[in-house]
C-alpha cells in the first residue's frame, strides 16, 4: 500500500467513524446517555486522532486531542452529557468532518476555518478548565513557549506510553520480615515483561550507620503486561501495608506522574530522566509534568489522601483496560465480517459476468441448433449456474439504502432548530437495498426534498395548533422494493400542496397556459420545472427555486422518477422510483418482424393472444377494465407482414398498465444492458440495447416512457370523443 | 566466614563465596568494610563462589563500592558466578557497578 492510497484509507476510515459517532451522539440526545454510546464516541475520536497521528496530520490530532480531552471527562463520570455538550461535539464532529475533507483535497497544511476552530477550542478548553485550573496557565505556557501542539492542557491529558509504570519503595523491614524484593521483581517477569528497570541506591546511608538488615533500595520499573490492574497489585500484596507501592497504568495521566514525582524523596529532574529513559513519559510530556510542578508547589500531602487518591485510580483504569480489549475483540469481528474491495474491481467482475451472459446465451443457441440433446442439457446446467453467479455478483454492489438515510436525524435536528418548528423523523425500510453506485447519487436529492418537506411543508408550530395538528409535526421516510424497483418515500403531515396556487403561478410565469386542461398529478408535477417556487418567503434553506429541477434531473439521469401525492392541509409525499440495478437484466424477448426487442421480465404481468378481442382505438377490454395499448409495428415505423396472430405483452410500471402489441413471444433471456451511443440520446422508449446469443442486437423497451405515452394517448382520444360527443 | 583474603597490599584480592544474603549480612558488612580499610589503592573482590544473593548483598555490593569510592580506592568486582549475573541483570545494576562482567557463553 503506497502512501496515496493509505490517505484514501485514513480519510474513508475517518468518515465512518465520524458517522459512528454522530449517530451515537444522536442516540444519546434521543434516548439518553449510556455508556456504550459515550464509549463508541470517544473510541471514534481517539482512533481518529491515532490515525492522524500515523500521517502526521497536526491539525486534525491537536483539535481532535481537545475533543478527546472533553470526552474523556464525560466518560469518567466528571462532566454531564447535557444538550449544550451535545451540540458543541456534533460540532466539533462537523469540524473533524472538514479537516478530513481538507486531507482529501490534499489541502491538509491549511485551516480550512481557523475562525471556527478558535470558537470551538475555546468552548473546549473552557469545559476542561472547570475542574482542572492548571489547564489555563499551561495552555498559555505551551503557547509562549511555541511548541506545535497543544499536548498540554493539564490533569485530563494523557501521557503515551503503553507500559505500566512500577514505582517501589519498600519498607526497611521487609527482609527482616523475611521477604526479598528480588523475588517480587522475579515474580513480575512471569506476568509480563520487564521493558526498563532502575534500581536506586540513592537512599543507601554512609557505611558507618547503614543497617545491613534494612532494606533501602527503590525500584521505577516500566512494565509490559496484559494483565489487570488488580494481579499487578495482587502480586506486592504482603508488602502493601509499609511499603510505598505505586502503580500507573498503561496512558496514564500526566497528573499521576506529577504527584509521583511529588511524593518521592529523591530529586525531581533526576526521576524525571528515569522516567523518560524508561519510556514512561516522553521528553515533552516530562516538560509538562515538572513546569507544572514548578508553577503549583503542592504542599506535602498527608498519606492519608494519597492513599484515597491512589483508591481512585483502578476504577478508571479498569475501564481503559477493559476499552482497549473490547476494541481489540470488535477490530477482529469486523475483519471478519468485511473486506474492503475496491469499487472498479467490483465492476470489473460484473463487466465479466455480463460478457460471460452473452457468451452463454450463445452457447444455448448453438446447443439448440445443434439439437444435440446432451450439449443442450449441459448447456441448460451452465446457464442456470450463470444466472446464479450474475445475481450473486450483482448483491455484491446493493447496500441497504440505511446508509443514505443515516445522515437524517441530524439534518432533521439542525434544520427543525433553525427553523423553530418540532420535528420528529421516522425511519422506516433502511436495510432496502439498492446499488451502491445510485446511494452516492441519491444523497442529494434526498437532501432536497427533506430540506424543502421541512421548511414549505411542516408548518410552524402556531399553525399546527390552529389547524387542530399535533405540535409536534412528522417527517417520513420509507423505503421498499416493488416489481423490480426501489421506492423511495419522504411525506410530511404538513400542508400539503396547493393545487390553484401551483396552477396560477405557473400560469403567470407562462409555464401552461390557462385553458389548458391538467390533472392534479400534472400541476404537482410544475413544481419541478426550472425556475419553479411558490414560496413567499426566501429562507437560507429552500424556496429560491432551484433544487427541485434538479432533483428531477438527477433522477432521471438514474433512469428514475419523481412523483408527488398530496392532500391539501394533510400532507406531501414525494415518491422516487428508481430501476433496481443497471447492468444486467432479467428480460423478455419479443419480435416484431425481423426485430428483436427486450422488455424487462419484472415489469411483465401477462401474455394474451388478441385475435379474438376488439382492437379499437388503442384501448381494450381486459375482464372488463380498459387497458391502453400500443402496437410496437406503428411505434418503430417497422414494415407490415401479412397473416401474423398478434400477441399482448401487458407490462406495469407503477400503477399504471398498458398493453404492446408484438408479432411473436420469444421467451425469457438474461439482457446485459449496454447503453445507446450518443447519436440516439435523443430516441424516445428505448433505453438501452443487447447483444443476443447470436450476436444480433435487440433493443431494450423503455417500459415507464411507453406506458405514460400510451396513457397519454388515450386520455387524448378519450377527451377528444368526449368533445365529439358535446357537439 | 565467606570472605577470604587472597593477597594484602597493593592489589589486594578478597574472594566471596557462599550466600551473600541477610542472613550474613551484618557479619559481612563489617568484614568487607575492614576489608576496604586495610587495601591498598586498588582492590578486587573475586564473586565467582557466591551461590546466591538477595537485596542485603545487592545493597552491600553497592555499599562497598561507595564507600571505595569515597576512599578513593578503586574496587573491582570479578569472576561473577552466574546467580551475580542473574541478579544484576534483572536489577539493571551492571552499568552502576561498572565492572567488566565476563557473559559465560550458553553454548558451550
Amino acid at each position: 500500500m503506497d502512501m496515496e492510497d493509505a490517505r484514501d484509507a485514513l480519510v474513508q476510515e475517518a468518515r465512518e467513524l465520524l458517522a459512528a459517532m454522530e449517530m451515537a451522539l444522536m442516540q444519546i440526545e434521543a434516548e439518553g446517555a449510556s455508556n456504550e454510546a459515550i464509549n463508541a464516541i470517544f473510541r471514534a475520536a481517539h482512533t481518529i486522532k491515532g490515525s492522524a497521528g500515523l500521517f502526521a496530520f497536526e491539525r486534525i490530532v491537536s483539535f481532535t486531542h481537545i475533543a478527546e480531552s472533553v470526552l474523556d471527562k464525560v466518560r469518567n463520570g466528571s462532566l454531564p452529557l447535557d444538550a449544550n455538550l451535545l451540540s458543541l461535539l456534533l460540532e466539533c464532529g462537523d469540524y473533524i468532518g472538514e479537516l478530513v475533507d481538507a486531507i482529501a483535497a490534499r489541502r491538509e497544511t491549511e485551516e480550512p476555518d481557523p475562525h471556527r476552530r478558535g470558537r470551538l477550542e475555546v468552548a473546549l478548553n473552557a469545559l476542561l478548565g472547570v475542574d482542572s485550573p492548571a489547564a489555563a496557565p499551561l495552555t498559555v505556557q505551551s503557547a509562549s513557549t511555541g511548541s506545535a501542539q497543544i499536548e498540554v492542557e493539564g490533569e485530563g491529558a494523557s501521557v503515551s506510553s503503553d507500559n505500566w509504570h512500577l514505582s517501589l519503595r519498600f519498607s526497611p523491614d521487609v527482609l527482616r520480615n523475611g521477604m526479598d524484593p528480588l523475588s517480587f521483581l522475579r515474580y513480575l517477569g512471569t506476568i509480563g515483561t520487564i521493558v526498563h528497570i532502575v534500581t536506586l541506591p540513592d537512599a543507601l546511608p554512609d557505611a558507618l550507620v547503614m543497617d545491613p538488615e534494612a532494606c533501602y533500595l527503590g525500584f521505577e520499573i516500566d512494565f509490559v503486561s496484559s494483565a489487570d490492574r488488580q494481579t499487578i497489585e495482587g502480586v506486592f500484596e504482603f508488602v502493601r501495608e509499609d511499603s510505598e507501592i505505586r502503580i500507573l497504568p498503561p496512558r496514564g495521566k500526566i497528573a499521576e506522574y506529577i504527584t509521583l514525582i511529588h511524593e518521592l524523596a529523591e530529586p525531581a529532574g533526576r526521576l524525571g530522566e528515569i522516567l523518560v529513559k524508561g519510556g514512561a513519559l516522553t521528553a515533552t510530556e516530562l516538560d509538562t509534568v515538572l513546569a507544572q510542578q514548578a508553577a503549583e508547589p503542592v504542599p506535602a500531602k498527608p498519606l492519608g489522601t494519597l492513599l484515597v487518591e491512589q483508591d481512585k485510580v483502578p476504577q478508571a483504569v479498569v475501564a481503559a483496560a477493559l476499552t482497549k480489549q473490547k476494541q481489540g475483540e470488535e477490530k477482529r469481528t469486523q475483519e471478519q465480517k468485511f473486506i474492503k474491495v475496491e469499487v472498479s474491481k467490483l465492476d470489473a467482475l460484473i463487466d465479466l459476468v455480463g460478457e460471460l451472459v452473452i457468451a452463454g446465451a450463445a452457447a444455448n443457441l448453438v446447443a439448440h441448433r445443434e439439437k444435440h440433446t446432451r450439449f443442450e442439457e449441459a448447456a441448460r446446467g451452465i446457464s442456470t449456474l450463470v444466472e446464479q453467479i450474475r445475481d450473486a455478483a450483482l448483491t455484491l454492489r446493493m447496500v441497504p439504502i440505511g446508509e443514505v438515510f443515516q445522515r437524517f436525524p441530524r439534518v432533521v435536528r439542525d434544520i427543525s432548530r433553525e427553523l423553530g418548528k418540532e420535528i420528529q423523523l421516522l425511519v422506516t425500510g433502511a436495510d432496502t437495498e439498492l446499488d451502491k453506485s445510485m446511494v452516492e447519487k441519491l444523497s442529494d436529492p434526498l437532501m432536497h426534498i427533506v430540506r424543502n418537506a421541512m421548511d414549505h411543508g411542516i408548518e410552524s408550530t402556531e399553525a399546527r395548533v390552529m389547524a387542530g395538528k399535533p405540535i409536534e409535526g412528522t417527517l417520513r421516510l420509507n423505503a421498499y422494493h416493488e416489481s423490480g424497483s426501489i421506492v423511495i418515500e419522504v411525506s410530511d403531515d404538513g400542508r400539503g400542496l396547493d393545487r390553484d396556487r401551483i396552477l396560477g403561478k405557473a400560469i403567470e410565469r407562462g409555464l401552461v397556459s390557462p385553458d389548458q386542461p391538467l390533472s392534479e398529478n400534472e400541476i404537482f408535477r410544475l413544481i419541478f420545472e426550472p425556475g419553479f417556487s411558490t414560496a413567499e418567503q426566501v429562507t437560507n434553506l429552500s424556496g429560491r427555486g432551484v433544487g427541485m429541477d434538479v432533483v428531477k434531473k438527477n433522477i432521471e439521469a438514474l433512469r428514475g422518477e419523481v412523483e408527488i401525492v398530496s392532500r391539501l392541509g394533510q400532507g406531501t409525499t414525494v415518491r422516487i422510483r428508481l430501476p433496481l440495478t443497471l447492468a444486467i437484466i432479467d428480460g423478455f424477448q419479443v419480435m416484431v418482424g425481423d426485430s428483436q426487442f427486450v422488455i424487462p421480465l419484472e415489469l411483465v404481468i401477462e401474455c394474451i393472444d388478441i385475435s379474438s378481442h376488439d382492437l379499437r382505438h388503442n384501448i381494450l377490454k381486459l375482464r372488463g377494465e380498459p387497458l391502453p395499448f400500443v402496437r410496437l409495428r406503428e411505434l418503430f415505423d417497422l414494415p407490415d407482414i401479412e397473416h401474423v396472430r398478434e400477441s399482448l405483452v401487458v407490462v406495469q410500471y407503477g400503477q399504471q398498465r398498458a398493453g404492446l402489441v408484438v408479432d411473436k413471444l420469444l421467451g425469457e433471456f438474461q439482457a446485459v444492458i449496454k447503453p445507446l451511443g450518443l447519436l440516439f440520446g435523443g430516441v424516445k422508449g428505448i433505453s438501452g440495447s443487447t447483444i443476443l446469443g447470436d450476436g444480433r442486437v435487440a433493443l431494450i423497451l423503455d417500459v415507464p416512457h411507453l406506458v405514460q405515452r400510451t396513457m397519454r394517448a388515450s386520455t387524448a382520444l378519450l377527451s377528444h370523443q368526449h368533445e365529439k360527443l358535446n357537439r | 566466614m565467606p570472605l577470604t583474603t587472597l593477597a594484602k597490599g597493593e592489589g589486594a584480592q578478597f574472594r566471596l563465596d557462599g550466600e551473600l544474603t541477610i542472613f550474613h549480612a551484618a557479619s559481612l558488612k563489617d568484614a568487607l568494610i575492614a576489608a576496604l580499610g586495610e587495601g591498598g589503592p586498588a582492590l578486587t573482590i573475586d564473586l565467582s563462589g557466591v551461590d546466591e544473593l538477595d537485596t542485603a548483598g545487592v545493597q552491600l555490593l553497592l555499599l562497598v563500592k561507595r564507600e571505595a569510592a569515597r576512599l578513593g580506592r578503586a574496587l573491582i568486582y570479578s569472576g561473577h558466578s552466574a546467580a551475580v549475573i542473574s541478579v544484576l541483570e534483572l536489577l539493571d545494576l551492571a552499568g552502576t557497578l561498572g565492572d567488566p562482567l565476563l557473559i559465560p557463553n550458553a553454548s558451550r
